[in-house]
């Protein structure tokens, strides 16, 4: 008898109007297991996402994340999600947005300020950002945030990570960092890690199994059984060629002229229409 | 006039202490109001909703003058004004881009109404400039009680509703994750909103109500990053300008919302001078 999944999937479809994502979706996420999820623009990576936050619901099947229904806000489930850029206007140190990761969502203000306290040092030992603690968030890199957004997911000691693209835009630095502190997550406290990304290279070490999205289609399995061109090709339904280059994999479209998925910097596109609903 | 009579104007503490009890009351509720404009600043800024509040202020410039009009009570009818303002805008302005514009096209809709319905009246003149440039001259008793009451209904609302609240406006996509109302949050954070502009209105006017209601926050956000000193900070300001303001403005016979604009104004300047003096990188970008 195997343990109970993490993240369970049955018989799972998404679609937007007429245009399905996915469908016949059968998943289970064991602890510690890392599963990437790659694809196009707009093939339903972030909706994927958004199905195991509760913030979307499935159109048929069922999804459940430790055994019950998903529910929104569960303390079971951690995010991480894309870089975007805090404004100045936000009178908040590093600490302080952590601690909004551990009691932002309840009422009125804060009284147990000394508990707070101490759960945040741990969170920011645990993302190597104790140095800049007490430094405003305005005055942060994108790769200093983005790891205090890592300390908030963490907050909880979630059942499973869900990474939005949490690399993007971030140098190579914060980048291993990021993604060792997640791997970390997973290997020991048996967190499952569902890490969307266009770009496997950075988290290559870590990933066990591999949920490749596009044209409504989809395909799970290892690392290699998936970035084939033979699996890629018929997923897209045209010609791709899947490179292993010095460790690294480079997917192209069978003429050669774009890189597969395509680069995520228009990814904005996919959160409107994923949130638009 | 020369230099020295509007100096005489602005500036003249001889009947000072004769003066002083006459405004008890607008003191008390300018207090108030600091307290109001020092907390609310703050989210309006962390939501960048200081164009917004302008629209909401004229619209409920809009209602007060309605209410002269027809002999109703201005503050009921300014928070009514500013309560549909919010509604529109907590409804169909839910990102900033839509809400820019509904604000754009909704301000001098308001201020075109105010404007027709203080022709209409026929009352006091004074009574209606003061409505777009501030009155607290003489508050009475019962209007001192509305504006308290409304000034503790906002403060309290604020307090119930802080941490999900920040939470909301700093990083909507983590808090929606974490299970934070935040569509709801926005419009309760309008309808507060909307109460606070409807009391700012009475004592700086709706052409200023920028002055109480961002300045101060904005000026504390220049100096620190911690929030519990913003907060202080803040209310502080705020409080130095609205109280400050009545007590010079006592001094000459001008109205008052010269001096609190201007208290308020002068305190910025200088938080982003120490900014500029404490961290000049910051300002390269």
């Amino acid at each position: 008898m195997t343990q109970t999944p993490i993240v369970k999937f049955e018989d799972a479809r998404l679609a937007f109007g007429s245009r399905v994502l996915w469908e016949q979706l059968d998943l289970s996420i064991a602890a510690g297991e890392f599963l990437a999820v790659l694809g196009p623009n707009g093939s339903g990576k972030t909706s994927f996402i958004n199905t195991m936050l509760g913030t979307t619901a499935l159109n048929h099947g069922r999804v459940s994340i430790a055994g019950e229904p998903v529910r929104r806000g569960s303390a079971a489930v951690g995010l991480i999600p894309q870089q975007r850029p805090f404004g100045d206007n936000v009178p908040l140190r590093a600490r302080d947005l952590v601690a909004l990761g551990v009691d932002g969502a309840k009422p009125g203000i804060r009284m147990a300020r000394r508990a707070v306290r101490n759960k945040v040092d741990e969170l920011l030992e645990l993302v190597g950002a104790s140095g800049y603690a007490n430094r405003a968030v305005s005055d942060l890199s994108g790769g200093e945030q983005q790891r205090l957004r890592a300390a908030q997911a963490l907050a909880s000691d979630p059942r499973v990570l869900l990474c939005d693209e949490p690399l993007l835009s971030l140098d190579l630095n914060h980048q291993q960092a990021i993604s060792e502190v997640i791997h970390r997550q997973a290997v020991e406290r048996g967190s499952a890690v569902v890490f969307v990304t266009h770009e496997i290279n950075p988290i290559l070490p870590y990933v066990d199994r591999v949920l490749y999205l596009a044209e409504g289609r989809f395909h799970l399995g290892s690392v290699d059984e998936v970035m084939q061109s033979s699996v890629l090709t018929e997923l897209y339904g045209a010609p791709v060629a899947v490179l292993r280059v010095n460790g690294r994999i480079v997917v192209v479209s069978g003429d050669g002229t774009r890189a597969l998925p395509a680069d995520g910097h228009d990814h904005i596109e996919d959160i409107e229409l994923e949130t638009g609903k | 006039m020369n230099f020295s009579d509007l100096l005489e104007k602005a500036f003249n503490f001889q009947d000072y202490g004769l003066l002083l009890p006459l405004v008890t009351n607008s003191l008390i509720a300018g207090a108030a109001l600091g307290i109001v404009g020092g907390l609310i600043g703050i989210f309006i800024m962390m939501r960048d909703m200081a164009f917004a509040v302008h629209g909401i202020a004229e619209l409920s410039f809009a209602g007060a003058a309605f209410a002269l009009l027809i002999g109703a009570d201005v503050v009921t009818g300014s928070v009514f004004g500013s309560m549909i303002a919010a509604l529109i805008l907590g409804i169909l302005g839910t990102r900033a881009r839509d809400r820019n514009s509904i604000t754009g096209v909704l301000m001098p809709f308001g201020l075109g109404l105010g404007i027709l319905f203080l022709s209409l009246y026929e009352g006091r003149s004074a009574n209606k400039f003061g409505l777009l440039t501030g009155q607290i001259v003489a508050v009475d008793d019962v209007q001192l009680n509305g504006m308290l009451l409304l000034s503790a209904v906002v403060v309290i609302a604020l307090l119930l509703v802080w941490r999900p609240l920040t939470f909301a406006s700093v990083d909507p996509v983590v808090a929606n994750a974490r299970g934070v109302r935040t569509s709801g949050l926005s419009i309760v954070f309008m309808m507060i909103l909307a109460l606070a502009v409807a009391v700012t209105i009475q004592v700086v006017g709706a052409l200023l109500v920028l002055a109480l209601l961002i300045t101060p926050a904005a000026a504390a956000m220049r100096v620190t990053s911690n929030p519990v000193t913003t907060v202080v900070l803040s209310i502080v300001f705020a409080e130095l300008a609205v109280v400050g303001g009545i007590l010079l403005a006592l001094a000459g016979s001008l109205p008052i919302s010269p001096y609190v604009t201007t208290i308020s104004f002068l305190i910025y300047v200088i938080c982003r001078g120490i900014e500029a003096v404490r961290s000049p990188r910051r300002h390269q970008v």
